[in-house]
């Protein structure tokens, strides 16, 4: 048998040397030439051309997407567009879904007391797993709902790969691919979505830098914190139509610095740990066509709305347990809760936050959405999380902790940049395949997260500005 | 009478084809499809139930070859050479037959259970292409038929051609490339060695000319897929059935 | 001259594909074969990539590639 293989091994290797002997470089070429000639000759034979051969419709709609004067305009509205569709739209149905929720969970904690079960399990099971997974429910799967299917009728109607080549010179300063762009808008629903949808750039390392940098756009999740921060803090001094202008311009500034810090990263890597790894650009640019859009919208909803929230869930879920029975537990007179907030307290001083603050930022490492909860609930120690209805109340309560204007600029600055939740470096892991890059996709952000927003404590308080 | 018999159709395409298209028209199973390349990395699998038989669609990567330059083309080229589907679909974009015909002729090298579905025909209609389907048959051997997968037209005779092919009542004779002397006297040299290792297991000819043009991982690749026959009668696909959620 | 110098509407004809490795390979499966006509669309709004039309589909090459792919312009399309 060893020998039989051993002989088969030895006319393969004769075979590969053969074979070696004969080949050429310039075969290549004309493999394909052939090729090509073949498939032109049946062409040829069979295919008639009625009308010019031009797709004259996909021409005029490319010399206005990807004009010099109008490209970059229509795609910032278009961007807009999404953002304000996803974030107008989806309010209605979050608040509905919330009520529902809290109306659902009376009956449900009724259940419970009706049934004389013990306070904790009512605790772990209702105040803590319940809320925290119907939280993440509500606030994230209107706007899911909204943006994906959006975003892929934008796709399937082809106009997508024209932002990409809008794109691509700026890219290309950084060392990055064009198509990064277009897998920061999907970030812009969800990072860890985002993640997958980089398999649109073949080459490794351009592939790479889009994956280590996502992170960088506020997903869906930091939305609610981001907004409500701005417009609580940022744009206090105004009333009405200007308080929603000028809030929208602080998101709009932050966004920006995600997207300035994102090249930065990318340019960095590519002159570093990214180096030498070669790199190859070819960008279709497919004719448009006028997307099913039934098909499309129920598609991308039932798929990437129900995994991303799947996922979401799964992780959800733990965590809301995980917070409650910190809260609840004492040791001494002290919850263990309070006791990381205790000592994270001093650093998170440093960086212009609180121990509270950070403890939400840490136990919010598996969804982004819950961040906010946790803090209220660590805030009012309630134990367990809850709902704010009126904004009024909402800033008292950070007024009353001794929140000033840097705090929020510093917790929307941290939310912005810190690593990414725990579903995102789960896809990142099944993506690279290695514990190396995504520990680096964790540490880049966390890295900069700390020292942007100690360096803006140390001015601002320096500067006495606060 | 031999009922539900179970059959492996892969579908092969350029990106941008309206491969996916079809794959979700004809299996129902919810996939998202994307307008541009290498959409689908990992294999998405459905079935269709035809005449008491089960059709397991494959959902080859978008590829505009099959010369194995990426993870995706490899892919795809290895399902066709070593799992070998009883049939292979080529998905063309009828808008631009030229470029797609290589792939085309790439698979009918590979293979020669190949049917050739010319898709986005209503779009090439409209854009004054008119494509003569009999002569294209008559031009490649192998089936051909004009399909619109997003407004499921032609799939009766699709589903048709694929049952009378799988009963071997179609036999094909695949337009076979022919290479300038200098190549082809290359390839004949070789053949006899091919042949002499690998029988008629898989296509000889194909590999003499991979070879020529300095594929060697594909020798390692015969050798692995040879010992494995041996061991077992395997019958594993590279599947990622039930997973194409999370691949969205 | 280069694909890189060509203007919108020009026609190129392909001589020499002066790249090596995965790249070329790509490249001659899009199309970008010796022999084959290729039609400047249009520029990036920032200049670069360029748009080509080649064997019916359209496809964005960077500089670095277009300028390594030479050919003898056939046709000027004055618009």
């Amino acid at each position: 048998m060893e020998y039989s293989s051993e002989n088969e091994r030895q006319s393969f290797r004769e075979l590969l040397n053969q074979a070696n002997e004969l080949s050429t470089s310039s075969l290549r070429d004309e493999v394909v030439s052939s090729l090509y000639q073949t498939s032109q000759q049946i062409c040829s034979r069979t295919v008639r051309f009625t009308k010019s051969k031009e797709d004259k419709k996909t021409e005029r709609l490319d010399a206005v997407f990807t004009s010099p004067i109008w490209g970059f305009p229509i795609m910032l509205a278009m961007l807009g567009l999404i953002f304000y569709l996803t974030i107008a739209g989806a309010n209605v149905p979050s608040s509905m879904l919330a009520s529902f929720f809290t109306w659902l969970e009376d009956y449900i904690s009724m259940a419970f007391f009706a049934l004389n079960s013990p306070d904790w399990l009512h605790g772990v099971l209702v105040l803590g797993l319940y809320r925290g997974t119907t939280w993440v429910i509500s606030v994230m799967l209107p706007p899911m709902a909204i943006f994906f299917p959006t975003f892929a009728l934008l796709e399937s109607y082809g106009y997508l790969p024209r932002v990409a080549f809008n794109m691509d010179r700026l890219f290309k300063k950084v060392g990055a691919h064009g198509k990064q762009s277009l897998t920061m808008a999907m970030g812009f629903g969800c990072n860890a979505a985002a993640v997958l949808s980089t398999r649109i750039i073949e080459s490794p390392r351009e592939r790479m830098l889009a994956i280590l940098t996502n992170n960088f756009v506020p997903c869906n999740g930091r939305w609610g914190t981001l907004i409500v921060l701005a417009s609580l803090f940022m744009a206090a001094g105004f009333t009405g139509g200007m308080k929603t202008l000028v809030s929208s311009g602080v998101i709009v500034g932050i966004v920006i610095f995600g997207i300035f810090v994102t090249f930065v990263v990318s340019w960095v890597l590519s002159k570093t740990m990214l180096k030498g790894v070669p790199t190859h650009y070819t960008l279709e640019l497919p004719p448009y066509r006028r997307p099913k859009f039934f098909d499309t919208v129920v598609r991308s909803s039932l798929n990437k709305s129900y995994a991303v929230l799947m996922r979401a869930i799964k992780i959800a879920a733990p965590a809301g347990i995980l917070t409650w029975v910190f809260a609840n537990i004492y040791i001494g007179d002290t919850s263990i809760f309070m006791y990381g907030v205790n000592f994270l307290d001093p650093f998170a001083q440093s960086l212009g936050l609180d121990g509270y603050i950070m403890l939400a930022f840490i136990l919010g490492l598996p969804a982004n959405e819950v961040v906010l909860p946790i803090l209220l609930m660590g805030y009012l120690s309630t134990g367990s999380m809850l709902e704010v209805d009126n904004l009024a109340d909402l800033k008292n309560i950070f007024l009353d902790q001794g929140w000033t204007w840097l705090t929020a600029l510093n917790m929307m600055l941290f939310s912005l940049l810190h690593y990414p939740c725990g579903t995102t470096l789960i896809n990142i892991y099944k993506e690279t395949k290695s514990y190396k890059w995504t520990f680096v996709a964790f540490l880049i952000p966390t890295v900069i997260a700390i020292g942007v927003t100690f360096a803006v404590a140390q001015l601002v308080r320096g500067m006495g500005w606060v | 009478m031999t009922t539900n018999e179970v059959y492996r159709i892969a579908l092969a395409g350029n990106p941008n084809t309206g491969k996916s298209t079809l794959f979700n028209a004809l299996t129902g199973l919810k996939q998202h499809t994307g307008n541009w390349a290498g959409k689908t990395v990992s294999l998405a699998e459905g079935s269709v139930h035809y005449k008491k038989s089960t059709y397991r669609l494959i959902d080859l990567p978008g590829t505009y070859s099959l010369y194995s330059n990426s993870t995706d083309e490899e892919v795809a080229r290895n399902y066709i050479v070593f799992e070998k589907p009883h049939v292979t679909l080529v998905v063309l974009d009828a808008t631009s037959l030229e470029r797609n015909l290589n792939l085309a002729l790439q698979v009918m090298e590979m293979t020669s259970n190949v049917i050739v579905c010319v898709n986005l025909i209503d779009e090439a209609k409209k854009r004054g292409i008119e494509i003569d389907e009999l002569k294209l048959m008559r031009q490649l051997g192998v089936p051909v038929l004009k399909i619109s997968a997003r407004n499921k037209t032609g799939f009766p005779a699709l589903l048709d051609t694929i049952d009378r092919m799988i009963r071997g009542e179609i036999t094909t004779s695949p337009y076979a490339i022919q290479y300038n002397d200098e190549i082809e006297g290359k390839i004949s040299e070789l053949v006899p060695n091919v042949k002499k290792l690998v029988g008629d297991r898989f296509p000889s000819r194909w590999i003499a000319l991979r070879l020529l043009d300095g594929d060697t991982s594909l020798l390692d690749e015969i050798q692995k897929r040879m010992h494995q026959e041996e061991e077992s009668t395997w019958n594993t696909v590279q599947k990622t059935s039930g997973s194409h959620l999370e691949n969205f | 001259m280069n694909l890189y110098e060509g203007n919108k509407g020009d026609r190129i004809r392909i001589k020499e594909v002066a790249i090596e490795g995965v790249m070329r390979r790509r490249l001659l499966d899009l199309g970008f074969v010796p022999g084959a006509i290729v039609d400047v669309l249009k520029k990036s709004p920032l200049g670069d990539p360029i748009a080509f039309r080649v064997s019916h589909t359209t496809i964005a090459l960077r500089k670095e590639e277009s300028i390594k792919i030479t050919g003898e312009l056939i046709q000027h399309d004055n618009e």
